[in-house]
């Protein structure tokens, strides 16, 4: 089921049946969505998902076999790259290598004959926005990954776009940069005001930084929504277990827990283990101490292997006791996410 | 520690990397100092040497006498930059006709097609030079194909100047494709995909991007062209007519005059004009980028 939530604001993106074959594979299978003015919108889904295809498809790059892409309002479905009101930040950043970083920057203004005093003053401030003042005379070789990244960010944001199209920009940086990088992104979007869509693979990031998500898998859309309705209320199996991690149950387990009929999903962290007598019990099979959180994997008397996930914000149970220890687990009822028991409904581990 | 294995010539290579090197080196050092350097060093010596006026025979003594007949006679001067303004054109029409070429191969053609035109483009060289270049003398003749498709005998090109550029235009050309269509390969499609993206139509993204990008693979390309028709004689004796190179001077000196010394000093202005085309490509910068 695909909820569609209305924004009271122009749409800049329209896509509708879109559809993209290459031979006899068919990456992108008909979608149709509406991207906000101003939106950070976020397509995440697995690689092969048809996420990165859709994105080309609104720059340009490629034409789709079906279907159409407004910007603004504006049917772009036959124009070239170069028409249409949209730049580009790319997984390997694309920067020109014989260009310095100010001339990299430059570039879209050149060839728009911006004149030179109004191109120099611009540049600056882009690269000021991504705080890489005074690395104009730079190659780009002469960069770590994190300042490439900015360079191409710049780049792109210096020809104030409707839409600014991200694919994947943060994959090839390491984890401190990549969550200082979501914060400034997020940030340099709220100040520019512009469009973002923004592809990834990592859900982290794209709950972190969006205003609404689009999960895809199999070139489809299976939900879109704001991040905490993709979590807290996913639509199927499949987005239940992408979208962080997930307890599904189904057929016989879930009929003795929930005493319903159907497939039911409930996350590790709104589980407890608990003294309650009434609580599902179970033996501990492991326990794994990650840091600010444990996870405790158990097997349910009822049938179900089921992660449980405790915050260590107290002093943390003596935990290598805990293995085959017989527990019971809790959880509360609103925390039980029905999902439409379909084909992807099938696991339940 | 086992004997058996201790005593393997393979294993105590292993152990020695000093005699490993060794091993793996002394072929080609002794190829490069005494077949390549040698030869190279016997030419510099004998370029100073003279031949006796009556016997025919070689002076080994110093003189200066064969540099001051080359730069002495207006002849000498004039066959070098006939020979220079050859190599510089044949290595423009190379690069002309070779960047389309490799773009198409490398960018253009389906994945499927790309090995089968690198073999096109190879195919030449595995026949004979002196067959091809025959077959161009049949070309080019009075009367032949190129005059009848250009309207009858004597409309065509016909034998000298503008036939040796042609033919050896022919020649090297896979020796620029080559390079090109390597760096080519290198170049990302993304960085054409992000130039069309920033607003630049096809022409603007080959002026700015591709083509400042080339220069290295170029300059790697018109070092093979203008070396390889610096010295060539075979295709301007074929179909040159009276046309003179320094290479056919060089191999009228070594034959009929029997003058090696003379050869010898005549060759040394190649090597000069590339040492000088390789230090300005350096000076360029575009060989750190190769």
């Amino acid at each position: 089921m695909i909820t569609e939530i209305r924004y009271n604001r122009p749409m800049t993106v329209e896509l509708s049946g879109l559809r993209k074959t290459f031979g006899a594979v068919t990456a992108v299978d008909g979608i149709d969505l509406r991207i906000g003015d101003g939106e950070f919108f976020s397509m995440l889904g697995p690689s092969g998902s048809g996420k990165t295809t859709v994105l080309r498809l609104i720059a340009g790059f490629e034409l789709p076999t079906a279907g159409t892409v407004a910007l603004d309002g504006r049917d772009v479905t036959r124009l070239a790259p170069f028409e249409r009101d949209v730049n580009t930040v790319f997984q390997d950043y694309a920067l020109f290598p014989h260009l310095s970083v100010q001339e990299n920057v430059e570039y879209g203004l050149k060839v728009r004959k911006v004149a030179k005093r109004e191109r120099r003053e611009r540049a600056r401030e882009a690269l000021a926005k991504v705080r890489l003042e005074g690395f104009g005379a730079r190659k780009p070789s002469a960069m770590s990954g994190g300042q490439r990244q900015r360079v191409a960010l710049a780049r792109a944001l210096v020809n104030r776009p409707k839409v600014l199209l991200l694919d994947e920009p943060l994959g090839a940086l390491d984890r401190k940069l990549r969550e200082q990088m979501q914060v400034e992104l997020k940030a340099i979007q709220r100040d520019a005001g512009i469009t973002f869509v923004f592809v990834t693979h990592d859900q982290d990031e794209a709950l972190t930084m969006s205003d609404r998500v689009a999960v895809f898998d199999g070139g489809r859309i299976v939900q879109v929504g704001t991040p905490e309705s993709v979590y807290e209320r996913p639509a199927s199996a499949f987005v239940a277990d992408f979208v962080g991690s997930s307890n599904v149950f189904s057929g016989e387990t879930a009929r003795t827990l929930f005493r319903k009929e159907g497939t039911f999903s409930v996350r590790p962290e709104k589980i407890a283990i608990t003294d309650e007598p009434a609580a599902a019990p179970g033996t501990v099979a492991e326990v794994i101490y990650a840091g600010p959180v444990t996870r405790y994997v158990v097997d349910l008397d009822a049938g179900a292997r089921v992660v449980v996930v405790e915050q260590n914000s107290r002093t943390p149970r003596a935990l290598a006791g805990l293995r085959g220890q017989r527990v019971r687990l809790g959880w509360h009822e609103e925390h039980v996410i029905p999902l439409p028991s379909g084909k992807d409904s099938a696991h339940a581990s | 520690m086992d004997a058996g294995v201790d005593g393997d010539q393979g294993v105590s290579m292993h152990r020695h990397p000093r005699w490993q090197l060794a091993a793996l080196l002394t072929a080609p050092v002794l190829w490069l100092v005494v077949a390549y350097l040698g030869a190279l060093g016997v030419l510099m010596v004998s370029a100073f040497w003279t031949v006796n006026g009556f016997t025919g025979g070689i002076v080994r003594e110093f003189s200066l006498a064969n540099f001051r007949t080359i730069l002495g006679e207006e002849v000498y001067r004039t066959v070098t930059l006939r020979s220079v303004g050859v190599a510089a054109a044949v290595t423009v029409i190379c690069v002309v006709v070779a960047v389309p070429m490799a773009f198409y191969m490398a960018k253009v053609a389906s994945a499927r097609a790309r090995p089968w035109l690198v073999i096109a483009v190879l195919t030449p060289l595995w026949a004979s030079y002196l067959v091809k270049a025959y077959a161009w003398r049949v070309l080019l003749g009075n009367g032949g194909p190129i005059d009848s498709l250009l309207g009858g005998p004597g409309r065509g090109p016909g034998y000298g100047l503008t036939a040796t550029v042609i033919v050896l235009a022919y020649l090297w050309l896979p020796y620029m494709i080559l390079p090109i269509h390597a760096g080519l390969d290198r170049l990302p499609d993304s960085l054409l995909e992000a130039s069309a993206d920033l607003g630049a139509r096809a022409g603007h993204t080959l002026r700015r991007i591709v083509l400042p990008l080339l220069v290295p693979p170029v300059a790697a390309g018109s070092i093979f062209t203008f070396s390889l028709s610096l010295g060539d004689y075979i295709t301007v004796q074929i179909v040159g007519g009276k046309t003179q190179l320094i290479g056919n001077l060089v191999y009228a000196n070594i034959g009929a005059a029997g003058n090696l010394p003379f050869a010898a000093a005549l060759a040394t202005i190649p090597v000069l004009i590339m040492v000088i085309y390789l230090i300005a490509v350096r000076r360029s910068g575009a060989l750190e980028e190769l």
